[in-house]
Formats: C-alpha cells, structure tokens, sequence
C-alpha cells in the first residue's frame, strides 16, 4: 500500500490519471470503517488532507451560489458564515454523528460513499446542488440527481473526484429534519429537506429509497393548490404528507420498517412546511 | 465490630468519596485494559466461527491455511488435551465443534489459529476451508417446550422447567388483569472487549493467563479441565477490564488463547472486535412472559398466576439460574400469598444467553410492573397508591415461602421518590436538544406529550439455590505496610478502592497496598449478583479484623492493658478506659501478621417441585419515577427525569454508589427504548455499535438519586449490594411512562418508534 499527499487539485488529477485505481481519503469516516469492519485493503491510497483548496469555501455574490470544497468538514458547516447562507445544510451537518465525525467527515466522502441515509444528500438534492467534478478532461458539473444513480452508486468516471458542491442561495426557508432511534449519532431511519420559496418547494427524501428521492408530484401539487404566502391548512397538509408519502420506496430492514419509514417521511414533511411559515 | 468511627469519618474511609486506586490512570488514559497486554516475542491469535446457526460440519480442511507464511499453529476439536466442553452450571458448549458433529448458533468456534500478525491471522481463518450440512434452525422456544423441534443437543431442548405453586388456587380476584410480555435480546456491551494474553510456562505443562473475567478461579476451573491440567499449572492473572455486567462470567476467549500458548510455546493474545465479542459473549435471555393478577376491588393483590419462557439460546451457561430469579420475582416487592408460576428455560439455535445486570429479574419486572398499572387503572387508583398498598414489609413470605429477613423499606423507597421534584414543564420554545428526535430536529413544542411512570422492584443478591459463593481475603502487616489480597474481579465498580476504604477503617492506617489480583489466592467468587461489596467487602473485613486483633493483643501484652478495652480511633489504639494512645503506625513498624479468612453468607436451599424453599440470600429494594417526553405521531422519546429511591443498607462510597445508580439507569433505559440484539432466524443482524444502539448523552435522563439507609444487620458492614437494582425497574417506569402519554399498551421492550406511532 502507498499513501500519496497531494498538496493541489492538480496532483490529485494527475495521480488519479496515473492510477485509476487509487482510493481516495478524505476524514475516513467512511472509508476506515471499511477497512477496519468490513476487511477492505485499499492498494494505493491519495489523502486529500493536504489539499487546502479542497477545505475552502466561497461565495459568489452575483451568481448567488455558494461553492463549498469536498474537503469541508461538517463541524465547519454547523455555525458561522456558511450556516447562515445554507441553513438546511447547518442542520443535517449537526446531525451526523458525534463531534469527532464532524471534525473529520466531509460533503466529499458523503458523496464518494452515496448512502440513502447519508445526511448531506437530501440538501443536495432539494436545493438542486451542482457537483463540481474534476478529472483527466478537465472539470464538468453534474446535477445531484444524475449524480447519485443508486444505493451506493454514483457516475464518477474512472479517475474523477469531486473538487466542490454548487448551491443556490434561497430567498425563503429550508431545514432538514431526521428521524433515528436515539437522538444524536445515529443513522437516518428516515429523513426530509425542504426548501420553500415564495413560488417553488422542494421536497428531498432520505434513506427511503435507492437514492435520495424528490416527491416532485407533492412539489407540484402544493405550488399549484396551495396559496404559498400563506400557512398550509390541515386539508392541505393532510395531502401534502400523504403525496410525500406515495413517493417514497422504502424497504423493511433491521434498522426499521418500511411502513414506519413512509409514515415518517409523510410527518416529517408536513412540520417542515409547517415551521417554514413559522 | 468496635471501631469507633470519629465525625465527620476520617478521609478515605468507609462513608466517604475515599478517591480510586485506579481512577486517575483511568481518566488519563494510562490505565492498561486487558486489550493492552503485550509480551515479547508474542503470536496472535483468532478464531473462526460458524456462520450458520445449525449446520453438521462435514469436514473441515487447513490444509491451505499451514502454508500461509507465519501461520504457527491451527488447533480444532481433536487438539483439545482435556474436556472439549465447558459451561458455568453444566459443561454442554464445546470450546470447537467437531467435524462430524453439530454447530448450534451462527458464531460457535470451529478452529483458532496463531501466527505473526493480525493480518496473518486474518487470511488463514479466510483459508480454512469448512464444508457444512444446513438444517433450518430451531428458533421458537414454544416448538421446544411442546417436544416438536428436533433435538438440538443431546441433553434435550429444555434447559429447566420450574413451577411455583403456593397457597390457595381457588381465589380469584374482584379484578383480574392480564398481558402477553415479550423483553428483547439486551447486549452487555461494555466497552473494554475480550481479550487475553496466555504466556506458556518453559517446560509448556502450565500457563499463565491474563484475562479480563468476572470470576477467576471459575474460569480457572473450566480451563484447566478443557487443557488437561490440574488447577495449579493454571495461572490467571486479572487483566484490566473495561466493564462486565454479566458477559465475563462464561468462556470465551480463555481455552482458545491457552491453547494456542500451549502448543507455540510461545505467548500469544487474543482480542475481539466489536463485530466478533456480539458472538463471544452470552447475552440477555429474551423472554416471553404472561402474566395475571387478581385483586380485591380496593386494589390489593390476592393472586398471581405466570408463565415464563426465557430463551437460553444453544448452549446452557446460567439459563437455569437465569430462570429461577425470573419465576422467584414474579410478585415483585408487593405482597401476596397465593400464585401459580410455570417457567421455562429452553435451547434453541439462537445466541447463547446467560447473565446480564439484573439476572431473570429484569425481565419478570418488566412484566410485573406493567401489570401494576393496569391493575391501577382497572381499580381506578393512582399507580403510586396500588404499589403503596401492596408494599412489601420485613417478615413478609414470599410466594416460594421464603421470608423476607432483610431490610424491606419498599414503602419508604416509594415514598422518598414521590417526594423528589418533578422537572420543570418544558418551555415554550425549547432547544432541539431537550426534546425527542434530539438533533434530528424532528419535532416543535406542539408535537410532545409528557408522561410519568412507575416502577419498583425486589432484587436477591448473592447466589441462590444451596450455593456457597464465598470470598476469601488475605491482609498482612510487615515492615509497617498494610497489604490487602483478594481475587475480587475489578471490573470497573470500585472494589479496589471499597477494600482500602474498609482496611483504612478498621487498622487505623491511611496506606493500603492491594496485591496483583489473581489466583494466588482462595476464590472470591463473581463479580456479580450485586455480591462483592457485601462477599469480598465482607473477606476483607473479616481478614483486616483478624490482623486488628493481632495488633491489639501486641498492644495489650507491650503495654500491660486490658485487650478487652483497647480500640481504634483515627488512626492511633487507644485504651477506651483510660489514656493510653499510640499510632497505629508505630505499633505495626516491626510487627509481621498474616492472616487469610473466607466469608461465607448463610446457607440457602434448592427450591421443591413446587417451587418452596429458601433459595436466596437477601434482598434489595429500588423505586423508579420516569418522566419521559413522547412525539407520539414519530414514536420517538426523550427521558427527561429518572427519580428513584435506592435501598442500600448503608452508603459505603456515596460517589460510588451515584455511578451505579446513573450507569444502571442509562442501561434500563437502554432496553426500555433502544438496546436490542435483532435476530432473524438464528442469525444477528445488528453485531457492531453502529445498529445495536446504546444510549448517548443526549438520551439520557437528569438522575435525581435518594439512599435509603437502613443498616441491613445481615450484611458484614450493614451495606447491600447497588450493582443491579438500578437497572431493573427503570425499565418498566419508562414504558409506563410512554404508556401514561400514548394510551398505548405496549406490551415490548424494547419500544420501537413504530410501536408506538403505527
Ligand atoms: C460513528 C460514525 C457516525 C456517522 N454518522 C453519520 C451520520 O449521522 N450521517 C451521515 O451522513 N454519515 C455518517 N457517518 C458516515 C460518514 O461520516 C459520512 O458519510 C462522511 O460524510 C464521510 O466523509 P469522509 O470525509 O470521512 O469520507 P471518507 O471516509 O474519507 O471517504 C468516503 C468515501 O468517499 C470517497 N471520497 C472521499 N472524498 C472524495 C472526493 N472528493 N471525491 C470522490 N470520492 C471521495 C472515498 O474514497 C471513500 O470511498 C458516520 C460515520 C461514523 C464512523
């Protein structure tokens, strides 16, 4: 096994080029549970630690986005600058494990691992974030959904990694809320982001399906029945939650059930729009 | 015992926060756990296991796994030199199963290897190559109680069948309640894995074994048997061990790793991984539990019938035992005088279970105390005023006609609790953090309902049934040093700092050494049953007693006094009739005493056919007030509050005796909402922390913590055991607090989210 530390985006590209195969490190949050529970013997292996334009991020005021590097760890999302422009993402970053994870892992690994239950992916996915890919042809940007493509998948191509996330910032209000059995460090059993602005709504849905799923037919319906300046009645989140519900896929396992999963998407998504008008 | 104790009690003595030998290395990290023993020249070892539950190993082939570079040896079944069975009550798990015969649960050894490395280890297990036969796993206990499963082990599919039958079975109450109860699998889960480090002895017929255990001249016992040793070529050290409640108390790693030692010649450690210790230990017997109460109209209890079933899993360990507190507490600490209890313990192709914090009775509480709500509420009277009524007193009989001769302040625990503050209302807007979901924020101000619940219970300590766990201890003076000596397991309690608090106390001296804990020394018996402070604490008091009264026989003959007369006061002897005093100090400079004396508690009995007979030692009483928070529409809960009364005889450490009670309501709180070990068909699904979830600090409660002190005449220093009682009714006063806010029955433990939501 060979450790390389890269010290710019650069090195890694060029690595990755020679060596298609090398696993990348970022926290290792994922990746050294693998290693250490599951048996995995990575052959040559590139850190990202080094790279420091990988833990930076910015703001670009015109385009009013917010670019935020792969190497950002969650603890740097949780307060500050980037919770006040990303509040959803604040919440979901406070939420994964304990404080040592939150020092360590980052958005990087999330969507390097492409977990269900991975807690940044359905902010991704409901504010539309653009996935800054870099690899031997240069960088393309990837939109989340055709980003995740399954349990565990994602279309990263040979020799590519992601450098950054790009996400709009939202005139309205987002928040992220996740259900576990106990109340921190836990896995999602089921989660939701929503992002509300006074025309649009989106709806992610985490670990009830093989990627994040938007309930975009309950989208739809809530812009088209619902006067969105307003607070939702019960009628209106009655077939709200039940629509959210519908688009759910969730399976039974050890963790859960499924019909507890898809209850808890529904209520989960009808406090998130009940609180984004409170 | 005449000590004379001043006021306020000299520091680090009995009564006070006395500081642990052991703390400071703790805290810092320097402390060496049995995980961090090392010795030059050392192999690894590993062993594989079975991944079927019941399978018959057709043949097993290692053929490819020698000639893997720095394997040193691979030992199965036919280089066991002794006994290829172990077990606490009968000797029925063998330390490999065979080719040719059975694999029982989805984890049992099958071979172990040593070699150079870890890694090593690794690869060769992944190249022994096993060829299974696959049956469909017995999994319900029900088919093995009515003979339908097939035989799992040649002593049968029904480890014991007990009944309690006592009084007059025609009454029948004005009010009659009753429930099906089902307590899930609980894990151990202590932090500090298996490990081991056996060190062979140059001539290779002996062997020294550091291990954390529980109890090291039992395993003692079992290992030399399996090695084809006497006892004395087998040496066990204590390594430092990170927790027990009850996992340490079998076999696990120990033969394997002498084993390996033995045929090297070289020394060699084991230690588990999470994933692996899920499979080495015995767990909580899950049980099946009915239950039904009669009462008169104004709630008192006239009758209880049960059945209990405790799944034992593949192999024996302490089921019997398990099920005898189980059948032996159905009552709880209420009175009553006439029941009819049907119990089993039953094999099955499920993990082995044995002993866990709370041994049986954890789970007849469970039931027992869900049932007193419902009896209260059937009655229409408050949960508090039904367990006031029924409260059981000293002198009272229990339903296996046993008087209760110990300290029995149940109404007062009752009383005291109910006393202690409720929490404040949650307020308006209150943080993510304090309310259920935690920082899943899954939940606003609007979404929670509060409820209050109860539980109490009786717990025995000390073993049962004609057994003399007795603990020896040696105290020695020489060249005016104290040295203590016992074989008590430290598994985390504080016995190290219990036995310089008692010798501190009785000699007069504020230096105590204590020596390596091994089997240098007579057995102390376990390290659990709530037993040590009162067994171990009891040794130690008897063997420092004995060195007093060398002491003061010394002081008597030097000084021409009465012996008679002479006491300890602080640390100098003094003549209570007159005023001769002298340090203690000075007097043991240039004495050389040596005294070893065993404690024995007072005989117990096995119980009848009818289950009659004075099988346990004493009791100990505990009262539970939960407040717990629910968001009923997600099922997910906080514990806000614990309140809780302890009956402790008398308060040895008072520091100690709050860890006991915060870590075990944590633990009961566990098995309430969250801990449980999913099995599907005979196989674990959840064996690593990341699905088996413990609570963090955001689930667990504010303790507001009460000892009922009432010196218990029967225990050497008036003291009881705290280990386990505050882990078995905080259960059931959680479920019934979640009960109290949904309206739902919730007749499992532990309570999923979807148990209460769907
Ligand atoms: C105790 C514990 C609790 C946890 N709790 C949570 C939780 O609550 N919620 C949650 O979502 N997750 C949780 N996780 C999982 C983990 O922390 C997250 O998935 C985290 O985002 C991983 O980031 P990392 O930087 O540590 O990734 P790493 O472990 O370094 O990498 C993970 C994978 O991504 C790849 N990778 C890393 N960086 C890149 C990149 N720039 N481009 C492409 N691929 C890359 C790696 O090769 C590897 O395959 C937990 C993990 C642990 C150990």
């Amino acid at each position: 096994m060979s450790v390389a530390l890269p010290t710019s985006v650069g090195e890694v590209v060029d690595l990755l080029a020679h060596n298609p195969e090398a696993t990348l490190l970022a926290g290792g949050t994922d990746l050294m549970v693998e290693v250490n529970l599951h048996g995995r013997r990575p052959g040559d292996v590139v850190a990202l630690h080094r790279v420091s334009e990988l833990r930076t991020w910015s703001l670009d005021t015109s385009r009013r986005t917010v670019t935020i590097g792969s190497g950002v760890p969650y603890a740097e999302m949780e307060t500050g600058e980037l919770a006040r422009l990303v509040p959803a993402l604040a919440e979901a970053a406070r939420t994964v494990g304990s404080p040592q994870i939150r020092a360590a892992g980052t958005l990087g690994g999330n969507l390097g691992t492409c977990s269900p239950a991975g807690d940044g992916l359905p902010i991704l996915s409901a504010l539309d974030a653009l996935i800054d890919v870099v690899g031997p042809n240069g960088q393309r940007q990837v939109r989340f959904a055709d980003f995740m493509v399954g349990v565990k998948k994602n279309s990263l191509q040979p020799s590519e990694f992601v450098r950054s996330v790009t996400l709009p910032l939202v005139e309205g209000w987002q928040g992220y809320a996740k259900v576990g059995t106990r109340n921190a460090m836990v896995i999602a059993t089921a989660s939701v982001c929503l992002v509300r602005s006074i025309d649009h709504v989106a709806v992610a849905l985490g670990a009830v399906g093989p990627t994040i799923i938007r309930a975009t037919e309950a989208e739809r319906w809530l812009v088209a029945n619902h006067v969105m300046s307003s607070p939702p009645n019960v009628e209106t989140l009655s077939e709200f939650g039940r629509m959210v519900r519908e688009a759910s896929r969730p399976i039974d396992d050890h963790r859960s059930t499924a019909a507890y999963r898809r209850h808890a998407v529904g209520v989960l998504a009808q406090r998130l729009l009940t609180r984004s008008y409170s | 015992m005449n000590v004379s104790v001043v006021s306020p009690p000299r520091s680090g003595t009995l009564g006070t926060n006395a500081s642990r030998p052991d703390g400071v290395a703790k805290v810092q990290g320097g402390f060496a756990f049995s995980s961090d023993t090392w010795a030059e020249n050392m192999l690894w070892g590993a062993t594989l296991r079975s991944p079927h539950p019941f399978a018959r190993i057709v043949s097993i082939d290692v053929t490819a796994a020698w000639k893997i570079d720095g394997v040193e040896v691979i030992v199965i079944a036919d280089d066991v030199p002794g006994l290829n069975a172990y077990g606490l009550i009968v000797q029925d798990q063998p330390v490999f199963a065979k080719v040719g015969d059975l694999v029982r649960y989805s984890g049992e050894p099958i071979a172990a290897v040593a070699a150079d490395h870890p890694e090593t280890c690794k690869r060769a297990l992944e190249a022994i190559k096993v060829e299974y036969e696959v049956f469909d796993p017995v999994v319900d206990p029900e088919e093995c109680i009515a003979g339908r499963a097939p035989e799992i082990h040649p002593h049968g599919n029904v480890f014991r069948h007990q009944r309690i039958v006592t009084g007059d079975q025609s009454v029948e109450g004005d009010v009659v309640v009753e429930g099906d109860y089902e307590i899930g699998m609980q894990d151990q889960a202590f932090l500090g894995l298996e490990a081991a480090l056996a060190i062979p002895d140059s001539g290779g017929d002996g062997v020294e074994l550091y291990i954390a255990t529980q109890w090291l001249h039992e395993d003692r016992k079992q290992i030399a048997a399996c090695l084809g040793l006497p006892e004395e070529k087998v040496r066990l050290v204590l390594g430092g061990v990170g927790g027990a409640f009850g996992a340490r108390e079998d076999i696990s790693l120990q033969v394997h790793t002498c084993l390996l030692a033995l045929r090297t010649g070289r020394p060699v450690r084991i230690a588990y991984g999470r994933e692996e210790s899920f499979f080495g230990h015995v767990h909580r017997h899950p049980a099946r539990i009915w239950m039904r109460h009669h009462a008169t109209r104004d709630g008192r209890i006239v009758k209880i019938e049960s059945r209990m079933v405790f799944d034992g899993g593949a192999y024996c360990s302490t089921s019997p035992a398990v099920l005898i507190n189980g059948i032996t507490h159905t009552q709880g600490p209420y009175k009553c005088d006439n029941a009819l209890v049907d119990g089993y313990a039953v094999r099955t192709n499920n993990p082995p279970c044995g002993a866990m914090r709370g041994f049986g009775v954890v789970q007849a509480c469970y039931a027992h105390e869900s049932q007193m709500d419902k009896l209260a509420a059937a009655c229409g009277i408050d949960p508090v005023e039904i367990r006031l009524l029924n409260a059981m007193e000293t002198g009272d009989r229990l339903i296996t006609g046993q008087v209760v001769d110990s300290v029995a302040p149940v109404e007062e625990c009752i009383r005291a609790t109910a006393a202690i503050p409720l929490p404040p209302d949650l307020e308006s807007d209150p943080d993510f953090r304090d309310i259920p979901g935690g920082s899943g924020r899954t939940a606003d101000r609007s979404h929670i309902r509060r409820g209050i619940g109860w539980g109490v219970s009786i717990k025995n300590m000390m073993y049962s049934e004609g057994f003399d766990d007795y603990s020896t201890a040696r105290c020695r003076i020489s060249n005016g040093v104290v040295t203590v000596k016992f074989a008590t397991a430290e598994v985390g309690q504080g016995f190290v700092m219990l036995a310089q608090q008692i010798a501190r106390t009785v000699l007069g001296v504020d230096e105590v050494l204590l020596d390596t804990i091994d089997t240098q020394v007579g057995s102390a018996g376990s390290t659990s049953a709530s037993r040590q402070t009162w067994m171990s604490g009891g040794a130690v008091n008897a063997a420092c007693v004995a060195v007093r009264d060398k002491v003061m026989a010394h002081v008597a003959q030097y000084h021409d006094l009465e012996v008679a007369n002479l006491a300890i006061d602080g640390t100098d002897v003094v003549d209570t009739r007159g005023n001769f005093r002298v340090a203690v100090s000075d007097v043991i400079a240039h004495l050389e005493i040596d005294e070893t004396v065993e404690y024995h508690h007072p005989p117990t009995e096995d119980l009848d056919e009818n289950g009659q007979g004075n099988c346990h030692v004493a009791f100990a009483f505990v009262a539970h007030r939960a407040v717990v928070d629910v968001d009923p529409e997600l099922g997910l809960v906080k514990v806000v509050q614990v309140a809780t009364a302890q009956d402790v005889g008398r308060v040895l450490n008072p520091l100690s005796c709050v860890g006991q009670v915060e870590g075990g309501i944590a633990q009961g709180l566990g098995l309430a909402v969250m801990e449980e070990i999913v099995v599907t068909n005979g196989k674990v699904r959840n064996p690593s922390f990341t699905d088996y979830l413990l609570p963090t600090f955001l689930d667990a409660p504010a303790v507001e913590a009460v000892f009922i002190e009432e010196f218990e005449p029967k225990s050497p220093l008036g003291a009881k055991g705290v280990g386990e009682p505050p882990c078995i009714s905080v259960t059931p006063a959680i479920a019934n607090a979640i009960r109290n806010a949904t309206g739902r029955e919730l007749p499992r433990v532990p309570i999923r989210p979807y148990d209460v939501c769907l």
